[in-house]
Formats: structure tokens, C-alpha cells, sequence
């Protein structure tokens, strides 16, 4: 506290304590199952899905023993197959979308100028959806239950009659919580994004991340629905009640499926990855001091890349029974994603070329995500043409390509992303030396690992096999492939020792410790519950580089609630003042109800009534009118 | 070397599609390269480089110009590549073999206009040097992808469809190959070898196959024929002029001729076959072939007998 009692800062520390009171996280256990707060649910999500990251990361590791020499009788088929539909889902469900959507639930508020998101409430439901959909596939797991049928579940071999027990339908369902709370973190992302920025921040100031989030969100909406399509209609019915969607004896067709999972499928790939574009914007913006070179053509490139996620999928079934002229337009259309990919990386190149540039571990992690990023961008215009394809698919070519674009593509970058907003999150700096360490043992072993699965492929090595023929030849890059494996694994226990020590003894942060442009790094390190004393207003894209006498704030806000401004969709004019609501348990109560149902449903059909009925009771709960606090206008 | 690659072209179609491999890897190798060279450059630069917006707007919008050029031109090639090796029509003189893929082995079956000149195998598949060949897939369970690497790309087998794609050797050799959608518990042992060999060295072999099969030479093998048509052998296996005409598992008249067996995973010898027969779930776990509780003697006799099924 200042012991000089200017009336400036005497007011401003009222201001703060009245704020602190209203927006204050309710303590004991009960108090925290019912926060709303955006960034504790944030960073809920983002620690929870980390486990999963470890966990699917053992699951990986398994599987590179078992494949380390041939003939090997470590797992056996059945655990082997179970393990890798365990580390595929979890990694696709469970960690990388889970992930990026707690980091935007975490950032983008913040970077907006805002105290929580648009629907808090939904927001919290969204979390306790998704834990419960991880808690399901494991705890299922424990019990032997498991799928065996990869965590794309191509039918017949996960319908009734190839796949008995009840592994595939705990998966189908695991999906169905994570899809919801996907869906859910989508919606509340989008109109916060649209009416919630802070006052003059108009859609062409909006900070290149939060476009990724915006742009990534509606394609969750219409991807998601989707995948539930075929995991929840197609699987799931024809497996409990006997529909015959995919049973072709019934008139059913296994490749209808295919359709429509990949109509998910591969949108999902760009769920994942255009989020990890926007901190790679957001590090490189930082560290060579200068914009982003290009914005509109940065956003425009984000927006045609949705698009056209949509219309590749049919690469990912040119073996099928596809008519050859209609494949061929999937051909050019699996191209030219690589040109809207391209505009971001020559921006960013030319960034660097004319900033001064800073080369902390993050950028590290930046430069490590262009080098790898790039090569399975090369690969997967390879693997584009349909002549190519048709040797290399579902070889493990196609395991280098696609870990080359998601562990480059958005591990990397979220690794970047950590070692950047750590020091917003916790209010400690992450080490820097033991970061480069980290990063450096995670570059090696990851090509170490995944380079040699390139070979392996066109060695003619198919994938999701548990063992292979000494007489192959494909036992040395195979062994390779696991020492790189150890080593990721090594880089890993680096990266976590650096987080544990730094979050104990790490150098303070301060509220902005890489003098960035964006309003996040205005709040505190860690923020207040309330974000910002005054809601900050902005007149360009890079407000914290203005000089501090220019840096303008909205001020006539109420303290006595949680009242945030909503601004207009395009130009950020302050239209009017909202209350939003307090922490309430109901929607865990909501999503413990459904969870009951869908759960329940697996074994009984009618458990989906019970799950609609307890479902109903939480969100009369939720929605129950609580006097004048919150519907003031 | 390795029995099963895609950069060991045996044939037009294989041939034609490494071609493009190495053209596009060649290309976009060079533009790794330069992209990685131009992003790690600036790391060691003290001073920003002198560039206006505008030209920096030209520098980009150049580089998005050059890859759209060069995307194109590789669509082109590719779809061009595409026409001879993906999407024509078989030759009228090819061979035709019609392929069903189970859990986990390969039926194999020589279309004929004449019956009796069928020819029906598993696991193995002989060709003629230099005649195309035609596969038209189908899948009895789950879906399955039949795939040779050496001679072309591979093409999904799918409950309820058939599909066709052709293909052609142009020199005699072994080529190994391998089911390539995940297909169950032993989607990694569901190989197949594809023979090619000279078109009259093919042809002895047809009349060889066509042939019932052979007559036990000795009491050994009188015995290890008992064996199996007295036992639950013959409720899946079938066997040219035998009562056996089981039909759940490979067609076992010409085994010995073969030259793996349980679906390329064991070299077909007497010894392997009897340890086979003994306990298939520890070389195979989950095959569909059940253990056959048989003494010592008579699954001796057996092997005996299979392998003599020239």
C-alpha cells in the first residue's frame, strides 16, 4: 500500500476494494466449484488438459517401446491397439482443443479489456463437462474398459458386431461431453469478441490472437456437430438401440461415416492449429517490437483457411471408392490451404526481417515451430496429390506429417505461449536457461522421434500395427524413433521442473515484463479478479505502446456489481452497460445431471430421460431469476 | 533392401507415381530450405533491415504469387499423374482377380469365363510379367486396404462395395503386401506376397493350381489326411479333391506351393505349420483359427500332409 496520501490514488484504492468485494472468487470448496471467473476456469482447463498431455504422453511412449524392436511382445495386440485409440483420443480430445480453448477462455477477456467473459456461467458448465467426458474415458480405462478401434472408429470394425464390450460406446460418449464443451466455449468466446471489446477497439484493432480464437470458434460451430453426428448417431445407435446406419447387409454404407467424421475430422486439425498462429503473432509481435506486418492480410488468410477446412476431407479417403473427378478437386482444394498458411508465414518472415528482434526462450519455441511446422506443411502437399497419397496413406509417412503438424504446429507454439503469458498468469517469470534447455531437448527428440517415421513409410510401414517382420528392415529407424521418443520425454520433465521451481521462486513478473502492445499485459501479474480498475480504452492496435499519458480509460462503471460495457459488433462504440452474473454451483449441479444421462445412456437407452429431467432441474436453477442485480439495464 | 517400397518401382504405375514423389520432394525441399534460411537469419541480425512497407508488400505478395504458381503447376501434374496410375479402366486383356479381405487373411480368386479354369487362392498372388492386372475388392467384415507397394498405390476393400484398381510388373520378383486400414488385433499380420514371374513360368503355375490336389504318398500322409477331414479342419478349410470344401478360411489345395503361411507371417515349412496348427492364438492372438486339440502323432501326420499340397 502507498503511505502518500494523494486523493488520485486514496480514490483509486477505493475504487479497487469495492471492486475486489464485487468481484471477489468466493473461498472454501463450495466456493470454488462455483466460480465463473474466466481466468480460474482457464486455468482449469489448461492444467487439466496438461494431464491428459501426460497421460497421452506415457500412452505414447508405450507404444514407441513395444514398436522399438520387431516382434517385440511387450503389449501384444490388444493393449497395443487400446493404447494408441487411448493416446489418439486423449491427444484430439482431451488435450490440444481442451488447451486452446482454455488458454482463449484465460487471454481473450484480457486482451479485450473486459472482466469475464459474455456468459460466465456457461462458461463454468463448459469445464465441468469436459473434465467429466476425461474422467469417463479413464476411469473407464481403469475398469478395462476400452476401445479398441482407434479414435476414429471407422465403422464396421467399431460397430456391435466387430467391437463387443462397451469400450466404443464410453468413447462415443466422451466425445459428446467434450464436443459440448467446445460448443460451449465457442459461443461465449464469439460474442464476447464481438460486444465486449473495450471501447474503440474496432474489428481491424483486434489483436491478431483473438482473431484466430473468433475465427476458430465458428468453425468448432459448425464442425462439432458433426463429429456428434457420427460418433453419438451413427456408432452409438446402430451399437445400443440397433440402427443401421453403417451396416451394409441393412442398407447401411461404413463410408457415410467417413464422410461425416472427416467433415470434423479435418476442420478439427485447424481448430487445433489456428489458435497456435495467433501466439506465434502475438510472440513475434512482441519480441521484434514491431506490428505484425500485414494484418489484413493476416486475417483475411485466417478467414479463407477456415473455408477451406471444410472442403478438404475427401483427402483423407482417396483410397476409397471416390469418383476420380471429384477427388481431384479435393486435390487443389488440400493445396491452396497451403497457400493461406504461406501469407502467415511470409508475414511473419518479413516481421522479423524489420523488427529488432528478442530471442527469449519463447521465440525459441517460435523459430522450432517454423522449422517444423513448415516441413509437414511440405509433406502435407505431398500428400495432397492423390497419386502420392494412395501409397502413402495410412502409412507411417502419414504419423511423421501429421505429428510434424501438430506437435510443430501447435505444441510448439502453445510451449511459446507458456513461457510468454506465464508471467501474466502467475505473476513469476518461467527460467530462461532451463527453458532453452528444455526447448532444445525437445527439438532434437521430437525430429529424432518423427523423422525417421518418414522413411519407415515409404518403406511401405502401415500404421497402428503392433509388430512387424524383422525381415521388414524397419527395425533401426524404428529404434531411433523411440531414443527420440525418451528424449521429447526427458525435455518434458525440464519443462515441468521449470514450471513447478519458477512458480515457487521465480523472478517477479510485474504487469508487463516483454513491454508488449496488448491489453493484457495493462492488468496485473496475476490479474485481480476484476481484470482492470478502469476498463481501458483504445485508439490503436498497439495500445501499451502508446506513451503513458495517451493510455485512456472508460470510467462511470458501477462497482456495487458486476457490471462490464458491451460495445458495438464493428466499431467498439460503448452501447450499453450489462450486469453479469455471480459465482452460483448450479452449473456443476447442470452438468452432473447430463453427465448422469449420457453416462447412464451407454448402458440404457432411457437413462437419457433421467439425464433431460436432472438436466432440467440444474438449469431451472441456473436461470432462476435473482432480483434486480443482475437484469438492471 | 526392403520387400515392400514405394521407392522400388516394379512396374508403370508404381513407376510413375515415385517419378512424381521425387519431383515434388525435390521442389519443396528447396523451399524448406529457403524458408527456414530467410526465418533464422534475422536472429542473427543486430539492425532491422531497411525495407519500406511497400516494398515488404511486394516481397509478400510475390512469395503468395510464386506458391500459388507453383501449387498450381503441382496440382496439374499431380491430377495428370493421377489419370494413368488412379482413375482408368482396366485394360480389356488384363487379368482379373477378384480379392475379398477377411480378419485377417486374403481369398483370392482368378476370374474365368470357363468354370472350370477358376482358380481360387489365398495369401499369395501369382502374375504374368508385363500383362496388367486388374484387383476388384470387396471385404467379407471390416474394411481393408489391399496394397502393394511396388506396383501401385492401394485401394480400400469395402463391405458393400467393390473396388477396382489395376496394375501391371515389368519384371519378375517377389513383392511384398500388406493390409493398410486398421482392420482389428491383427491388422499388423495380414501380408500377402505377390509373384511375378514370366508369362510361361505363370502360366505352369495356373495349370499346377487348377489341378486337384495331390494323392498322399505315404502312410504318414494317408494318416495326416484323416486328420484333417476327421477333425474340425475341414468345417473351414477347403481342399480340392477332398470331401473338404470348408469356406471360412484360406483354401489350403495347393498350401505347399505357397510361400508363407498364416497370411505372410511364418515361412511356409513343415515345422512352422506344425506349430501353427499347434497354438495359432501365441503366433496370431486373436486369429479366427481355433487351437485343434490333436496328440503329438497326428499333428506331425498333418503337417506332413499340408506339406505335401504341392
Amino acid at each position: 500500500m502507498s503511505a502518500i496520501a494523494d486523493p488520485q490514488t486514496q480514490l483509486e484504492d477505493a475504487e479497487r476494494e469495492a471492486l475486489k468485494w464485487t468481484w471477489r472468487n468466493p473461498a472454501g470448496i463450495w466456493g470454488r466449484l462455483s466460480s465463473v471467473d474466466h481466468k480460474v476456469i482457464g486455468k482449469r482447463y489448461i492444467v487439466t488438459a496438461f494431464v491428459f498431455l501426460l497421460l497421452g504422453g506415457v500412452e505414447a511412449l508405450l507404444m514407441r517401446l513395444q514398436l522399438a524392436q520387431p516382434g517385440s511382445s511387450l503389449l501384444g495386440p490388444l493393449r497395443y491397439n487400446q493404447i494408441f485409440t487411448l493416446h489418439g483420443s486423449t491427444m484430439m480430445f482431451l488435450f490440444a482443443v481442451p488447451v486452446m480453448e482454455g488458454m482463449g477462455v484465460y487471454l481473450v477477456p484480457l486482451m479485450l479489456g473486459t472482466r469475464n467473459v459474455a456468459f460466465p456461467r456457461l462458461n463454468a458448465f463448459g469445464y465441468w463437462m469436459y473434465l467429466f467426458g476425461g474422467l469417463l474415458m479413464y476411469i473407464a480405462a481403469l475398469t478395462g474398459t476400452i476401445s479398441d478401434a482407434g479414435w476414429f472408429a471407422y465403422p464396421p470394425l467399431s460397430g456391435p458386431q466387430y467391437s463387443s464390450g462397451k469400450g466404443v460406446d464410453v468413447w462415443a460418449q466422451m466425445i459428446t461431453f467434450t464436443e459440448i464443451s467446445a460448443m460451449v466455449v465457442a459461443a461465449e468466446l464469439i460474442v464476447t469478441i464481438l460486444k465486449m471489446r473495450a471501447p474503440g477497439m474496432t474489428l481491424n484493432r483486434l489483436p491478431l490472437y483473438c482473431w484466430t480464437m473468433l475465427v476458430q470458434s465458428f468453425m468448432v460451430i459448425f464442425a462439432m456437430p458433426a463429429v456428434m453426428v457420427s460418433s453419438t448417431i451413427m456408432i452409438l445407435n446402430d451399437r445400443t438401440i440397433g440402427t443401421h446406419f453403417i451396416n451394409p447387409a441393412e442398407g447401411g454404407d461404413p463410408l457415410l461415416y467417413q464422410h461425416v467424421f472427416w467433415f470434423f475430422g479435418h476442420p478439427e486439425v485447424y481448430i487445433i492449429f489456428l489458435p497456435a498462429l495467433g501466439f506465434v503473432s502475438a510472440i513475434i509481435e512482441t519480441h521484434s517490437r514491431r506490428q505484425i506486418f500485414g494484418y489484413p492480410a493476416m486475417v483475411l488468410s485466417l478467414v479463407a483457411n477456415a473455408f477451406l477446412a471444410f472442403s478438404l476431407w475427401v483427402h483423407h479417403m482417396f483410397a476409397t471408392d471416390i469418383p476420380h473427378v471429384a477427388a481431384a478437386y479435393f486435390t487443389a482444394a488440400s493445396m491452396s490451404i497451403a497457400i493461406t498458411s504461406g501469407v502467415q508465414i511470409f508475414c511473419w518472415i518479413t516481421t522479423l526481417w524489420t523488427g529488432r528482434m528478442r530471442i527469449t526462450t519463447a521465440m525459441h519455441f517460435v523459430l522450432g515451430f517454423v522449422f517444423i511446422f513448415v516441413m509437414g506443411g511440405m509433406t502435407g502437399v505431398m500428400l495432397a496429390s492423390i497419386p502420392i497419397d494412395l501409397q502413402l496413406h495410412d502409412t507411417f509417412f502419414v504419423v511423421a506429417h501429421f505429428h510434424y503438424v501438430l506437435i510443430g504446429g501447435a505444441l510448439f507454439p502453445l510451449f511459446g505461449a507458456f513461457h510468454y503469458w506465464f508471467p501474466k498468469i502467475t505473476g513469476r517469470m518461467l527460467d530462461e536457461r532451463l527453458g532453452k534447455i528444455a526447448f532444445w531437448i525437445l527439438f532434437v527428440g521430437f525430429n529424432l522421434a518423427f523423422f525417421p517415421m518418414h522413411i519407415v513409410g515409404l518403406q511401405g510401414m502401415p500404421r497402428r500395427v503392433y509388430t512387424y517382420l524383422a525381415e521388414m528392415n524397419w527395425g533401426p529407424a524404428n529404434l531411433l524413433a523411440t531414443v527420440g521418443a525418451a528424449m521429447i520425454t526427458i525435455g518434458g520433465i525440464v519443462f515441468i521442473a521449470n514450471v513447478i521451481r519458477s512458480r515457487r521462486s521465480g523472478e517477479p513478473a510485474g504487469s508487463d515484463p516483454w513491454q508488449a502492445a496488448t491489453l493484457e499485459w495493462r492488468a496485473a501479474s496475476p490479474p485481480e479478479d476484476f481484470n482492470f480498475v478502469h476498463l481501458p480504452a483504445v485508439a490503436n492496435r498497439t495500445p501499451l505502446w502508446d506513451a503513458p499519458d495517451a493510455r485512456m480509460e472508460v470510467t462511470g462503471m458501477r462497482r456495487d456489481r458486476r457490471e462490464v460495457l458491451v460495445t458495438s459488433v464493428l466499431d467498439a462504440q460503448p452501447q450499453f452497460r450489462m450486469g453479469l452474473p455471480e459465482p452460483t454451483i448450479w452449473p456443476l449441479l447442470a452438468a452432473v445431471g447430463i453427465g448422469i444421462g449420457l453416462v447412464g445412456s451407454i448402458f440404457v437407452f432411457s437413462w437419457y430421460y433421467v439425464g433431460g429431467i436432472l438436466g432440467t432441474i440444474g438449469l431451472l436453477g441456473w436461470f432462476r431469476p435473482r432480483g434486480a442485480r443482475e437484469v438492471e439495464p | 533392401m526392403n520387400p515392400q517400397s514405394v521407392l522400388q518401382a516394379a512396374g508403370p504405375q508404381a513407376h510413375r507415381i515415385e517419378t512424381l514423389w521425387w519431383l515434388f520432394v525435390g521442389l519443396l525441399a528447396a523451399i524448406w530450405v529457403v524458408t527456414i534460411v530467410l526465418t533464422i537469419l534475422p536472429a542473427a541480425r543486430r539492425n532491422p533491415a531497411g525495407l519500406s512497407e511497400p516494398n515488404l508488400g511486394a516481397i509478400v505478395g510475390s512469395a503468395t504469387g510464386a506458391s500459388v504458381l507453383i501449387l498450381i503447376g503441382l496440382t496439374v501434374v499431380s491430377v495428370v499423374a493421377g489419370r494413368g496410375v488412379a482413375d482408368a479402366d482396366p485394360p480389356a486383356d488384363s487379368l482379373v482377380l477378384e480379392v475379398t479381405g477377411s480378419q485377417w487373411w486374403w481369398y483370392v480368386r482368378y476370374r474365368n469365363d470357363d468354370p472350370s479354369r477358376i482358380v481360387v487362392t489365398a495369401n499369395e498372388i501369382h502374375i504374368p510379367v508385363g500383362r496388367p492386372v486388374a484387383i476388384r475388392g470387396t471385404s467379407l467384415d471390416v474394411i481393408h486396404s489391399f496394397w502393394v507397394p511396388n506396383l501401385q498405390g492401394k485401394r480400400d476393400l469395402i463391405p458393400g462395395h467393390t473396388t477396382v484398381q489395376w496394375f501391371q510388373a515389368d519384371r519378375p520378383g517377389r513383392f511384398r503386401a500388406q493390409c493398410a486400414e486398421f482392420c482389428g488385433l491383427q491388422h499388423a499380420n495380414m501380408g500377402m506376397w505377390v509373384v511375378a514371374a514370366d508369362p510361361g513360368e505363370f502360366d505352369a503355375w495356373m495349370e499346377k493350381q487348377l489341378a486337384p490336389s495331390r494323392e498322399p504318398t505315404d502312410a504318414v500322409q494317408r494318416r495326416g489326411r484323416e486328420v484333417f477331414l476327421g477333425s474340425s479342419c475341414a468345417m473351414c478349410h477347403a481342399i480340392g479333391g477332398t470331401p473338404a470344401f470348408g469356406q471360412n478360411g484360406p483354401d489350403l489345395t495347393h498350401l505347399a506351393s505357397r510361400l508363407t503361411i498364416a497370411a505372410g507371417t511364418l515361412p511356409n515349412t513343415r515345422d512352422n505349420l506344425a506349430k501353427w496348427v499347434a497354438d495359432p492364438q501365441s503366433i496370431k492372438p486373436g486369429t479366427r483359427m481355433p487351437v485343434v486339440q490333436l496328440s503329438i502323432e497326428d499333428r506331425n501326420a498333418l503337417a506332413g500332409y499340408l506339406g505335401s499340397l504341392q
